[in-house]
C-alpha cells in the first residue's frame, strides 16, 4: 500500500489509486472536469494539477498513479496558478452565456472559476464557433460551450455501450459528435447531460423551461421499471419540470434510463382530474360523494363471488393492502396483481426475488438469462450486467431470441426444452454453471407470464446456483408493484381468480363487478361484459373500459411506499399535488371502506404503513433488502415447447405514463423507424 | 447512399494488410484500409467507404469517422485529382513558404482550399510535414518537393499541370537533408 504525504499529512491508499484519489482520501478537494470515478481515465483537461515535489511542473492528478513517498501539495501558488491557468485557457473559446444556459447555477465550470478562476479574460481574439449537433429528442447541445472533457463519450462507450458519439477532427478544430448527424440511439443516453461538466449539453425537453434554482426538489424513487431506481424529481409550482437520478451505490448508482428521466411529460397529460360516472351510456363528471356512492352500492350489490379486483403495475404498497382489505371484508377471493399472468407468488418469497441483489451482480461470475431482455425490461440493470462483463471473466449465456445486450451473450437455444438440457446438464453452459463460484440465473417476467410459467419456474430454480452465502437464482421484475403484491399477497384467495380467470369469467357472465387499480396493462376490452370502477390517474385502457373512474395520484404526487425486484421497500415522496380533484390513492380506498360502511381503523397514511409493518414486518425496513431463505421448489408439472417471448418491443411506452408521454413517442417512433430501416438492410 | 466496396485487386491487398494483424486487434488495420479506400475513390473517403472499412473490421462506425477526420490526409469530401499542400508552419514559414503559397495560388488559379475548376488540383496548407531541414515544403500526391522558393515552385506546378513529373526531393541541388553550402563535417576519409 503506497504511503504518500499530502499536504503534510501521511496517508496510505490502496494500490492502483490515483493521486487524485489519494488526495480526496486526506480530504483534500481537488477540481475536476474530466475525471468521473465510474469512467475510464483520460486527463484531458488539466484542471486536477498538483504540485508534486522533484516534479519540474505540476502533475495531472488523476491520471498519475499514487506512489510510496510521493509529497504532493494541493494548495501552493503554484496549484493555484496552474488552476487559474488552466481555467483561462478553457474559457478563451467558452461563451459568456452563463445567464442564458440552462446549466447556470450547476455548471462545473461556472463554479470552478468562481472559486479558483481568473477574474478577467487576456484574450482579445474571437472565439471559436462550433455548429450545434442534432443528438435527437432528448439531448440539445450548445456545442460551443463543450471543454472536450469527452466524458459523454466515454459514459456511451463503457457505460452504455453504444458508441454513437466521438471527438472527429482535431486540435482546435475538435468536436463531439455524431459526424452523421443521427439520433443517439442508446436508452441510457440522458445520463450523459448529467456527466456534462458545462451547458454543452442539455435535456431538449426542459430547455430553457426553467432556472435550477427555482425548482423544489423531492428525493422520490421510480415506479417505471421494478429496479425503484433513485430520482430527484423537480418541480415548479405544481408541474414537474425535470427528474434527475440520486445516488445509490446498491440500486442504480448514479444512471437511469430515459423512460425514468424524460416521461414525465406524460404526467401532464390525459389526467384523470375529476371522479366520472357512466351515465346514459357516457362517463360523466360527478362529485367524490356521487362516485364513492355509485361504486359502494354497486360493490355492496353484487355478490361478494361476482365481484373481482386486479391491481396494476405502477400501484403502490399502502393502496394494494387496503383493496386487499376491502376485497376480504366484501368477501370476494378474486383478487390478482399479475397483470401480465405470470406464475409467480405461489412459492416461497425466495422464488420472486431478485435474490443476489442488483449489486450482488459484479460478484457473479457465470450469467443465464431464461427469456429476459434486461436491456428493455431494465436498462440500469443490463448496465449493471455489462459493467460486470467489463470487469472481465464473465460469461453469459441465453435461452431466448437474440436481442443485442451491448456485451458478447452465448445463445443457447430458445425455449423451455434449452432450460432443461442445461438443467439436465447436457450443454457445455451447464458445465459453467455447476463450476461457477457466483452462477447467476435471471428468469424474466416473460418467462413466467405464460400457461407453463410455474414450471418454468421450478425448472429455472432447480439449477445449480446456490453457494455458501451467495444465492444466485434472480427473477427480473418489469412492474414497480409486482414484489409488493406478491409479498403482501393480492393474489387470488381460496377459490378465487386469477386475471386471466376474471377476464374469462366476465365474457361468461359470472363477474360482474371488476376493480381496476391502475390496471391498465389487461386486455380491457375483454371487460365490456362488467361493471368496472377504475381507480388509477391516467386516461389509459383501464379508464376506457370504466364506468365509475376514481381520480388517483402519480408517483411524484403521492407519499407511498414501493418494494422493488429485489424485494426492497424504498419511499416515494409526494413532489406535486395531484391535479384537479384527484387523490392520494389510499384515501380513496379508505374513503370506499366508510361508502360500503366498512369498519376500518386506518386514519393516517402512517396507521396504514404500521399495519403494513404488523403484517409483514420486512416491508417496513426502508431501503434495506431482507433476504429471503431458499427452498427448492415444488415440481410444477411439464413445460411446453413455445419458444420465450420477451414482454417489451417497445421500451419507450410500457405503462400509462409513458404513453401519455409526447417524448416518449418520438423515441418510440425513431427506434421503429431504425428496427425497419436495419431489416431492409437501408441503414446509413 | 451508394456502396462502397473494394475492388477486386485492392480485395487482395486488403486481405494482405489485414494479415498482418492478429484476429482480436484487426482495428489497426484502419490507416492503411482508408489509404487504399482513399486511393480507389479519387481521392476521398465518402461516408459509404469509411462505414464499409468499418464494418470490414468489426469497429464502431464512430471510431473510423474519428480517424478519417483526424488526419489530413484523408479527405471527407470530393477534392481534385492532383492534391498540392504547402507546409506553412514555422519552419517552412521562416524560410518563405509564404511565396510557396502564393506562387501555387497564382500557378493554379485558385485559393488555399479550393479546387480547380476541372476538378484537376486541389491545394491546400499543411502543418509541419516533417522535413524541416529542407524547408519550405510542398507536398503533391506522393511527392514531397523540398528548399523551395517562388519560382521553384512555379516552375515545379507548371510542369505538373503539363502532365510532367518533375524530380522529388530538394530543388537546391544538395543531396537529402545535408548542409545547404556542402558537407561540413567528416570531410578527411581514411587517416
Ligand atoms: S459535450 Fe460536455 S461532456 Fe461531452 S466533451 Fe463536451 S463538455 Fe465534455
Ligand atoms: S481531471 Fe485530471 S486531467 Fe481532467
Ligand atoms: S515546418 Fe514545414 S516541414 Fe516542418
Amino acid at each position: 500500500m503506497p504511503k504518500l504525504t499530502i499536504d503534510g499529512q501521511t496517508i496510505e491508499v490502496p494500490p492502483g489509486s490515483t493521486v487524485l484519489q489519494a488526495c480526496e482520501a486526506a480530504g483534500r478537494e481537488i477540481p475536476v472536469f474530466c475525471y468521473h470515478p465510474r469512467l475510464n481515465i483520460a486527463g484531458n483537461c488539466r484542471m486536477c494539477l498538483v504540485e508534486l515535489e522533484k516534479s519540474p511542473k505540476p502533475i495531472a492528478s488523476c491520471a498519475m498513479p499514487a506512489a510510496d513517498g510521493m509529497v504532493i501539495h494541493t494548495d501552493t501558488p503554484v496549484v493555484h496558478k496552474a488552476r487559474r491557468g488552466v481555467l483561462e485557457l478553457l474559457l478563451i473559446n467558452h461563451p459568456l452565456d452563463c445567464p442564458i444556459c440552462d446549466q447556470g447555477g450547476e455548471c462545473d465550470l461556472q463554479d470552478l472559476t468562481l472559486f479558483y478562476g481568473p477574474d478577467h479574460s487576456r484574450f482579445a481574439e474571437n472565439k471559436r464557433p462550433v455548429a450545434d449537433k442534432d443528438l435527437g429528442p432528448l439531448i440539445s447541445t450548445h456545442m460551443t460551450r463543450c471543454i472536450h472533457c469527452t466524458r459523454c463519450i466515454r459514459f456511451l462507450n463503457e457505460v452504455a455501450g453504444v458508441e454513437e458519439l466521438g471527438a472527429c477532427a482535431r486540435g482546435e478544430h475538435m468536436e463531439i459528435t455524431t459526424w452523421i448527424e443521427a439520433a443517439l440511439t442508446s436508452e441510457l443516453q440522458g445520463n450523459i447531460i448529467d456527466l456534462c461538466p458545462v451547458g454543452a449539453l442539455n435535456s431538449k425537453p426542459y430547455e430553457y423551461r426553467a432556472r435550477t434554482w427555482e425548482l423544489k426538489k423531492t428525493e422520490s424513487v421510480d415506479v417505471l421499471d421494478a429496479l425503484g431506481c433513485n430520482i430527484r424529481v423537480d418541480s415548479r409550482g405544481n408541474e414537474v419540470m425535470r427528474v434527475l437520478p440520486r445516488l445509490n451505490e446498491a440500486i442504480n448508482e448514479e444512471w437511469i434510463s430515459d423512460k425514468t428521466r424524460f416521461a414525465y411529460d406524460g404526467l401532464r397529460r390525459r389526467r384523470l382530474d375529476v371522479p366520472m360516472v357512466k351515465r346514459d351510456g357516457k362517463l360523466r363528471e360527478a362529485s367524490w360523494s356521487e362516485a364513492l356512492r355509485a361504486a359502494a352500492e354497486r360493490l355492496a350489490g353484487t355478490g361478494p363471488e361476482r365481484v373481482a379486483a386486479v391491481v396494476g403495475d405502477l400501484a403502490d404498497l399502502e393502496s394494494m393492502l387496503l383493496l386487499k382489505e376491502l376485497m376480504a371484508a366484501l368477501g370476494s377471493p378474486h383478487l390478482d396483481c399479475r397483470q401480465d399472468g405470470a406464475k409467480l407468488g405461489i412459492g416461497p418469497r425466495a422464488s420472486w426475488l431478485f435474490n443476489p441483489t442488483i449489486a450482488g451482480i459484479e460478484q457473479a461470475d457465470v450469467c443465464l438469462l431464461v427469456g429476459c431482455d434486461p436491456r428493455s425490461e431494465a436498462p440500469v440493470l443490463n448496465a449493471r450486467l455489462r459493467k460486470r462483463w467489463r470487469q472481465g471473466g464473465f460469461r453469459v449465456g441465453r435461452i431466448g431470441p437474440p436481442r443485442d445486450l451491448t456485451y458478447p451473450v452465448e445463445e443457447l437455444g430458445a425455449g423451455p426444452q434449452t432450460l432443461q438440457e442445461v438443467v439436465g446438464g447436457g450443454i457445455a453452459f451447464a458445465q459453467a454453471l455447476r463450476d461457477a463460484r457466483a452462477p447467476l440465473v435471471v428468469v424474466g417476467s416473460g418467462a413466467v407470464a405464460r400457461p407453463d410459467g410455474a414450471a418454468v419456474l421450478a425448472l429455472a430454480a432447480s439449477l445449480p446456483v446456490q453457494r455458501e452465502a451467495w444465492n444466485g437464482f434472480a427473477v427480473l421484475h418489469r412492474a414497480a408493484s409486482r414484489v409488493g403484491g406478491l409479498e403482501l399477497g393480492i393474489l387470488p384467495g381460496p377459490g378465487g381468480r386469477d386475471v386471466a380467470g376474471i377476464l374469462h369469467g366476465v365474457e361468461a357472465g359470472e363477474i360482474e363487478v371488476v376493480y381496476l387499480l391502475g390496471a391498465d396493462e389487461i386486455e380491457a376490452s375483454r371487460l365490456r361484459g362488467a361493471f368496472v370502477i377504475y381507480q388509477g390517474h391516467h386516461g389509459d385502457r383501464g379508464a376506457a373500459a370504466a364506468d365509475i373512474v376514481l381520480p388517483g395520484a402519480a408517483y411524484t404526487e403521492k407519499h407511498a411506499t414501493y418494494v422493488n425486484t429485489e424485494g426492497r421497500p424504498q419511499r416515494g415522496k409526494l413532489a406535486v399535488f395531484p391535479p384537479g380533484e384527484a387523490k392520494e390513492d389510499w384515501r380513496i380506498l379508505r374513503a370506499l371502506h366508510d361508502a360500503l360502511g366498512l369498519r376500518s381503523d386506518v386514519a393516517t397514511l402512517g396507521d396504514v404503513r404500521a399495519r403494513i409493518a404488523t403484517l409483514a414486518p420486512h416491508l417496513a425496513r426502508i431501503d434495506e433488502v431482507t433476504p429471503a431463505n431458499w427452498e427448492p421448489l415444488a415440481d410444477a408439472g411439464a413445460v411446453d415447447r413455445a419458444p420465450f417471448g420477451y414482454p417489451f418491443d417497445d421500451f419507450y411506452r410500457t405503462d400509462s405514463i409513458s404513453r401519455a408521454s409526447a417524448v416518449m413517442a418520438e423515441c418510440s417512433r425513431l427506434a421503429r423507424e431504425r428496427r425497419a430501416s436495419e431489416a431492409t438492410g437501408t441503414h446509413g | 447512399m451508394p456502396a462502397f466496396a473494394f475492388s477486386e485487386a485492392n480485395q487482395a491487398e486488403v486481405a494482405r494488410i489485414r494479415a498482418r494483424y492478429p484476429a482480436d486487434r484487426q482495428a489497426s488495420a484502419v490507416l492503411p484500409l482508408l489509404h487504399l479506400a482513399q486511393a480507389q475513390h479519387g481521392g476521398w473517403l465518402p461516408r459509404a467507404a469509411l462505414d464499409h472499412v468499418a464494418d470490414l473490421l468489426g469497429m464502431p462506425r464512430i471510431r473510423v469517422y474519428e480517424v478519417a477526420s483526424f488526419y489530413d490526409m484523408f479527405n471527407t469530401e470530393p477534392t481534385g485529382r492532383v492534391q498540392v499542400r504547402v507546409c506553412t508552419t514555422t519552419p517552412c514559414w521562416l524560410c518563405g513558404s509564404d511565396e510557396v503559397v502564393a506562387a501555387a495560388r497564382e500557378t493554379l488559379g485558385i485559393e488555399v482550399g479550393e479546387t480547380t475548376l476541372d476538378g484537376r488540383f486541389f491545394l491546400r496548407e499543411f502543418e509541419c510535414l516533417g522535413a524541416c531541414a529542407n524547408a519550405p515544403v510542398m507536398w503533391i500526391d506522393d511527392d514531397f518537393y523540398e528548399d523551395l522558393d517562388g519560382p521553384k515552385a512555379r516552375a515545379i506546378l507548371e510542369a505538373v499541370k503539363r502532365g510532367e513529373q518533375p524530380v522529388p526531393g530538394p530543388q537546391s541541388g544538395r543531396r537529402g537533408s545535408e548542409p545547404l553550402g556542402g558537407p561540413t563535417t567528416l570531410l578527411r576519409t581514411g587517416e
